[in-house]
């Protein structure tokens, strides 16, 4: 009895070791039901044959808080719209690209980022319906749509929301440095390049008030810097040249400048501390897109109301935006179409823009666009429109690779890390994001 | 054990003699009794093993097949034969051995001191206290927290500038550490996350097998002139053997496996591990070449060392137990 015990025992042990073990293989493979997969639509209890449509996002869109799904359930009685929510894009995305290789599963519009948008055209374009020949191409920026347009012509998504860049600074650091605190004077100072900016901040830094850098991280310089490059990690033939790119280059040394000097809180952007750092006004500017306008709001609270201001970027770059995409799986193709077109139509990116400063892609919405007057209030009346819309008419069209996002993340979380929190010299900090890339890209 | 074919042969018997139907129709309904007598287990063990064929097994093949091969996780249906070639590349990548580094040394450090506290607390749970429920309950309460929450705060208290472990540091004079970016600094602070939703709930396990350990044990001991100290020495740790070696055996296997800890830990790039990969864990590892890169041939080879691994300290395992169970 004792031995068959312990056999028994020793079977379970052997048991629960491959059970885990296997759980954990099979992690990867499993998808997470999260329901969005309820995309069957019809007759279920309203007898009218009311459709439903879901539209897959990620983070927030804005739609809902706008109240565009109710408006459009009202305009059109026979449809209900659902969104599934998914907060991370890296969760979102590879669970969208599993699905739609599937062929199932995938909502009725699903939202793309514009970190996925390339690998989208390049790899996923038969399974999206061509919106080209539905709408007037030309409601959009041009760069926006070139974006989401494959080789042969085909249009796989259509733009949201873009990511015009613009400084927001802290008037009051600003001047307790002894620096010019007028918008249009500080933006004549670093017009034409990030470096100038960079200029600035050693200047700030010789008076700066006690407990505060100029800048949150070497990273945002960066990236506002690469975002305004006509060329980055891919030539316009699709060759990765990120190594011998004009424009990674100048946002490069830009960076070490910052990440080498003390000018930097050394923070990383979305995390709980640089949150902290916005609330206790520890960096005096932060690169800004528009969509950043009401984080900094939310996130410095009532102290820091008027203390904040906006100027123009050095150089016109772009950080983020979206497309909405309808995969040819969907049953409701048509209303699908529809409901895309009617959500990124100028008027409801505008409405967007309203509710949570999402700026439009589409240049005849910028006349009329109207931020909240509080978010006005908070950042000194300055002129939020006017010097995001000239921004973002004149970002220059850049090409984007496949691999685009994981090159990016290597250059900003392992090399520019590595320089200004690890005290790596510049050279070891590129060599490091040299080596990540090439496991990136399996050379 | 009693085999099902015993049970039946019993059974079956004694209800041929209690009936007194015609042959025919007995041995119809016989024959019917005993295949229901051997099938029925299988039946209602199948669940199981379906779902373990469906999710586990399929699965697992599956990404064995996928590891010999290719594949991006934006063409799965791309797929070109690579023979070992994602295993050879592994074999020659500074990024595999150093994750494989650093899922040994967090596992030791966050193993070890965490079944040694585990030991101690149950010791001490074990004697006579006011409010023993309440105590065991609190014990078990970082257990039932979940990752993510713990994580959080967590990584609030090691911020480099604010963080609370920082703050009390500076009492003793030492300069504020940056503890996510530090080699071991980093690897300290998640295994120190392990340590605490895992240690109460190894101390429940063995306060139960403590708490099984005959009394007239310790009361002979005690006659002999043993000590607390020495009772615990002689008495508890020899009679807790086989309880011991499960937990290693649990936590070996919840070491190898980190994950969420130190994705969590990493923030926004979490996959990485640090910027020096320095608290990269296989399982991170295999995350960020899978999900966040698309590479999922070479993520599904590195989901197959990880097994080939796990078995490998299994078999280790396995070997330590029965050598320790020989042992008196």
């Amino acid at each position: 009895m004792r031995t068959s015990i312990r056999r028994s025992q020793r079977l379970m042990a052997l048991a629960a070791v491959a059970a885990l073990t296997t759980g954990l293989l099979a992690g990867c493979a499993k998808d997470s039901d999260d329901g969005s997969s309820d995309n069957s639509g019809g007759g279920n209890g309203s007898g009218k044959g009311k459709i439903t449509l879901t539209i897959g996002t990620f983070g927030v869109f804005g739609y809902k808080q706008a109240g565009l799904y109710d408006e459009y359930m009202k305009l059109h009685p026979d449809i209900s719209v659902k969104e599934n929510v998914t907060t991370r894009t890296d969760v979102y995305w590879p669970k969208v690209l599993t699905r739609l290789q599937a062929g199932s599963g995938t909502d009725d519009i699903e939202a793309i980022e514009i970190g996925n948008i390339t690998e989208a055209v390049q790899t996923q374009a038969d399974k999206f319906v061509d919106l080209g020949k539905d709408v007037d191409k030309s409601q959009w920026l041009a760069w926006k749509n070139a974006q989401a347009t494959t080789k042969d012509g085909k249009l796989i998504g259509l733009g949201t929301d873009v990511g015009p860049m613009a400084v927001c600074y802290r008037k009051d650091l600003f001047q307790k440095a002894g620096l010019p605190t007028d918008r249009t004077k500080l933006a004549e100072l670093w017009k034409g390049d990030w470096s100038k900016y960079v200029d600035l901040g050693k200047q700030y830094m010789r008076k700066a008030p006690k407990g505060t850098t100029f800048v949150d991280s070497a990273s945002s310089v960066y990236n506002a810097a690469v975002g305004g490059a006509s060329e980055r990690y891919y030539d316009k033939d699709g060759n990765v040249v990120w190594d011998r790119s004009e424009g990674v280059k100048k946002a490069w040394d830009a960076a070490m400048t910052v990440a080498t000097s003390n000018m930097s809180a050394k923070l990383k952007q979305f995390d709980p501390t640089w949150d902290q750092g916005f609330a206790n006004g520890t960096f005096a500017s932060v690169a800004c897109p528009a969509w950043m306008v009401g984080y900094i709001e939310q996130k410095s609270g009532d102290s820091g109301k008027g203390k904040w201001d906006v100027a123009a970027a050095p150089a016109a770059s772009n950080w983020g935006g979206s497309f909405l995409g309808v995969p040819t799986a969907t049953s409701h193709q048509k209303e699908a179409v529809a409901l895309a077109k009617w959500l990124t139509a100028p008027e409801q990116q505008a409405k967007v823009f309203a509710k949570q400063a999402s700026f439009p892609s589409t240049p005849s919405a910028y006349p009329g666009l109207k931020p909240q007057a509080d978010t006005t209030a908070y950042f000194s009346d300055a002129p939020l429109t006017q010097i995001f819309s000239d921004a973002a008419k004149t970002i220059p069209p850049q090409p984007l690779g496949a691999k685009d996002k994981p090159i990016d993340n290597a250059i900003s979380d392992i090399g520019i890390l590595q320089v200004e929190q690890k005290g790596k010299s510049p050279s070891q900090g590129w060599d490091a994001a040299t080596k990540e890339i090439k496991d990136v890209l399996g050379q | 054990m009693t085999s099902p074919e015993q049970v039946l042969a019993r059974s079956a018997s004694s209800t041929e003699a209690a009936s007194g139907s015609p042959p025919g129709a007995a041995s119809w309904r016989s024959r019917l009794y005993r295949f229901d007598m051997k099938a029925s287990p299988y039946v209602f063990v199948s669940p199981f093993f379906v779902l373990f064929a469906a999710f586990t097994l399929v699965p697992l093949l599956y990404t064995a097949w996928y590891s010999l091969h290719h594949v991006q996780l934006s063409a799965l249906d791309h797929q070109t034969w690579a023979g070992l070639d994602n295993y050879r590349n592994l074999w020659s990548s500074d990024f595999f051995w150093n994750a494989l580094r650093n899922t040994l040394s967090i596992g030791v450090i966050s193993t070890v001191p965490q079944l040694l506290a585990a030991l101690g607390l149950a010791h001490l749970l074990n004697y006579r206290l006011r409010g023993s429920t309440a105590w065991r309950v609190v014990m078990l309460t970082p257990y039932a927290t979940s990752v993510a929450a713990a994580t959080l705060v967590f990584t609030l208290l090691y911020s480099w500038d604010g963080g609370m472990v920082n703050w009390i540091l500076h009492f003793f004079g030492v300069d504020p550490v940056n503890w996510r970016e530090s080699d071991w600094g980093s690897r300290f602070a998640v295994s120190s996350i392990v340590i605490w939703r895992w240690t109460g709930y190894n101390a429940l396990i063995y306060l139960a097998a403590m708490q099984a350990i005959p009394a007239d044990l310790y009361e002979s001991a005690a006659l002999d002139g043993a000590n607390r100290w020495q009772q615990f020495r002689h008495v508890t740790v020899p009679q807790l053997r086989p309880t011991i070696l499960f937990t290693v055996v649990v936590s070996t296997i919840g070491a190898t496996q980190l994950f969420g800890e130190p994705l969590l830990f990493g923030g926004v790039s979490g996959s990485k591990g640090g910027s020096e990969h320095q608290y990269q864990t296989l399982g991170l590892y295999m995350y960020d070449q899978g999900w966040i890169i698309g590479n999922l041939g070479k993520a599904s080879a590195i989901a197959w060392s990880m097994f080939l691994i796990l078995l490998v300290v299994a078999a280790v395992n396995l070997l330590l137990t029965r050598r320790l169970r020989k042992s008196p």
